[in-house]
């Protein structure tokens, strides 16, 4: 049985989980065994509704102590509920919470673990996974040589995939052990799109001169609904926070679509827009590296041709 | 206060990546090798700063390689740790990797883990992780500011749109990104402190690997950029609609 985690943020499944239910039931479908998901504490969606998803039946401790992360404590209620369920392959998203726990899960289980998956593993003869290495440089393909294994999958590299179904769901009780955090604060950029979970990123550079005029880059965004990003010269700078350095040593994106403004294209730029399924490169020097990972380039002034291009979306969104 | 940074050798970032035997090997030739970003700039020079509030505090740092793994350990104690050990072996499994360090972990009876978020390398983000399943010790991830109160932590990390604060008792640990602590240079009078400092060496524990690599591959090159005249955005957007299905 493939048993999926279902991960939330206050009372709500994130996007990126609804990709790895969409994965996981084709990694089941292909395995042919089921697809399970768990869920932690409680949440408002419809949740007999991710059948859609492919979920066949969700096991749920809903808990409201467990409404908080807590890497430690999710780790050992996971494992119970896995053991429990006699799951043979676990799926994380690769997110920000998968991150902190698939690791610590697998080692709980005796299992194998590849992070980062860009694909279904192939399981003709055994059971190898490709993930992105060298940040996004290069693929390796990785065999999980245990019993049971654990993967975690990028971010829109499988997308969200919607069928006809309905999804069982079953209370799990279990005793919860003590936290081991306390959240004591939560900060929220309003009205921003998550950078991490931007299906579309607006991202400038030092081409942009400075920070007053980043209100070209944030009109483009706001048509597309895109997040904001920039380069890391741009945060060192403080012309923008530091939470928007897309790059090797920034946050690694892997959006529909990337738009890069003014930036050159250094290969740590790169590493971190790399996965981008569409790129799309406006700078006013042809010969900027990017124009060689880009997809589109548009080589003129950012000045005119961003507020043209935000014009022109609303025109075709009309 | 007892500190355990995790200090992993990794490729410069402008390496040029290749592949030899069949393309089951990184290809080392010409490679210039530099302590994981991660590890260096934000891990261990927030142990350092921790070390100058509290001059009471140890930094011991550890990592998995062989021989050719000192240069960068005899820098990471130019920067500041104490002390440093190798753990004599090559992995590619995080879990074997993990292992070892948890070993010495429970050794050393730390107050604070610190990792990178992840290595530029293999970008697994496990060992952090894996360390707290198998110490059983608190976690937090991606942080990216940190304040030690006795055996208390005040840590903030990452979450999706924003941040969250959250309190912990140690030990625990933490791995660490953008934020934690700004890169340093290391000075002359560290460097040659470094020479002297105490490098053990210690043999691997018995651990049975998890995965293996079965090839790499280069990712296929791009097609080439599809240049559109700046005074046509129109035909950028036909595109992005209707090629690339973009929005």
């Amino acid at each position: 049985m493939v048993l999926i985690y279902i991960d939330q943020a206050e009372q709500q499944i994130k996007k990126s989980s609804l990709e790895a239910i969409s994965y996981g039931a084709a990694l089941a479908k292909q395995l042919g065994v089921s697809a399970e998901g768990i869920l932690l504490g409680t949440v408002t969606d419809d949740l007999a509704g991710l059948g859609k998803y492919g979920l066949q039946k969700l096991h749920q401790v809903s808990d409201a102590n467990l409404n908080h992360f807590d890497a430690k404590l999710f780790t050992q209620v996971l494992t119970e509920a896995a053991k429990a369920a006699n799951a043979s392959v676990l799926v994380f998203a690769h997110n920000l919470n998968g991150k902190a726990i698939a690791p610590a899960v697998a080692v709980k289980l005796n299992a194998g673990i590849v992070t980062g998956a860009n694909s279904l593993p192939d399981t003709s003869n055994g059971f190898t996974v490709t993930k992105t290495v060298f940040s996004g440089k290069a693929f390796a393909q990785i065999n999980i040589d245990t019993p049971v294994k654990v993967i975690s999958i990028n971010q829109n590299c499988f997308g969200v995939h919607m069928q006809e179904g309905t999804c069982a769901l079953e209370a799990l009780s279990m005793a919860i052990p003590a936290a081991s955090i306390k959240v004591t604060a939560t900060h929220k950029v309003d009205g921003e799109v998550p950078l991490t979970e931007a299906n579309i990123v607006v991202s400038g550079g030092r081409g942009l001169k400075g920070p007053e005029n980043w209100g070209i880059i944030e009109d483009l965004a706001k048509v597309l609904g895109a997040a904001t990003a920039c380069s890391r010269p741009v945060s060192d700078s403080d012309w923008r926070p530091h939470h928007e350095h897309v790059g090797q040593t920034g946050v690694q994106v892997a959006p529909n679509l990337y738009i890069a403004v003014g930036i050159s294209g250094a290969i740590q730029h790169l590493a971190g827009v790399n996965r981008s399924k569409t790129i799309v490169v406006i700078n006013k020097d042809p010969e900027a590296p990017f124009f060689k990972a880009a997809d589109y380039g548009i080589v003129g002034d950012a000045f005119e041709v961003v507020p043209a291009l935000t014009a022109a979306i609303q025109k075709s969104k009309a | 206060m007892k500190l355990l940074v995790c200090i992993s050798k990794t490729p410069d970032t402008t390496s040029k990546i290749a592949f030899t035997e069949g393309n089951t090997k990184f290809d080392e030739n010409g490679v210039q090798w530099i302590i994981n970003p991660y590890d260096e700039w934000y891990a261990l020079v927030r142990a350092i700063e921790i070390k100058e509030q509290d001059p009471a505090a140890t930094i011991h740092l550890v990592t998995v390689g062989e021989a050719d793994a000192e240069p960068i350990i005899r820098k990471a104690l130019a920067l500041g740790g104490d002390e440093a050990i190798r753990i004599n072996m090559q992995s590619n499994d995080s879990f074997v990797v993990a292992s070892q360090i948890a070993a010495i972990a429970k050794e050393g009876a730390y107050d604070l883990i610190l990792t990178g978020k992840e290595t530029i390398d293999y970008n697994s983000a496990c060992i952090g992780s894996m360390l707290s399943g198998l110490l059983d010790l608190p976690f937090v991830s991606l942080a990216n500011h940190m304040v030690l109160n006795g055996n208390t932590a005040s840590v903030k990390r990452e979450i999706e749109g924003g941040e969250e604060t959250c309190e912990l008792t140690l030990p625990a640990i933490v791995s660490c990104q953008k934020g934690m602590a700004e890169q340093r240079i290391p000075n002359m009078r560290g460097i040659m402190a470094a020479r002297t400092k105490p490098l053990k060496v210690v043999e691997p524990i018995a651990v049975q690997a998890t995965t293996s690599i079965k090839t790499y591959d280069l990712p296929p090159a791009k097609s080439g950029v599809k240049l559109v005249a700046s005074d046509n955005v129109d035909e950028l957007v036909r595109l992005l609609k209707e090629e690339a299905k973009a929005f």
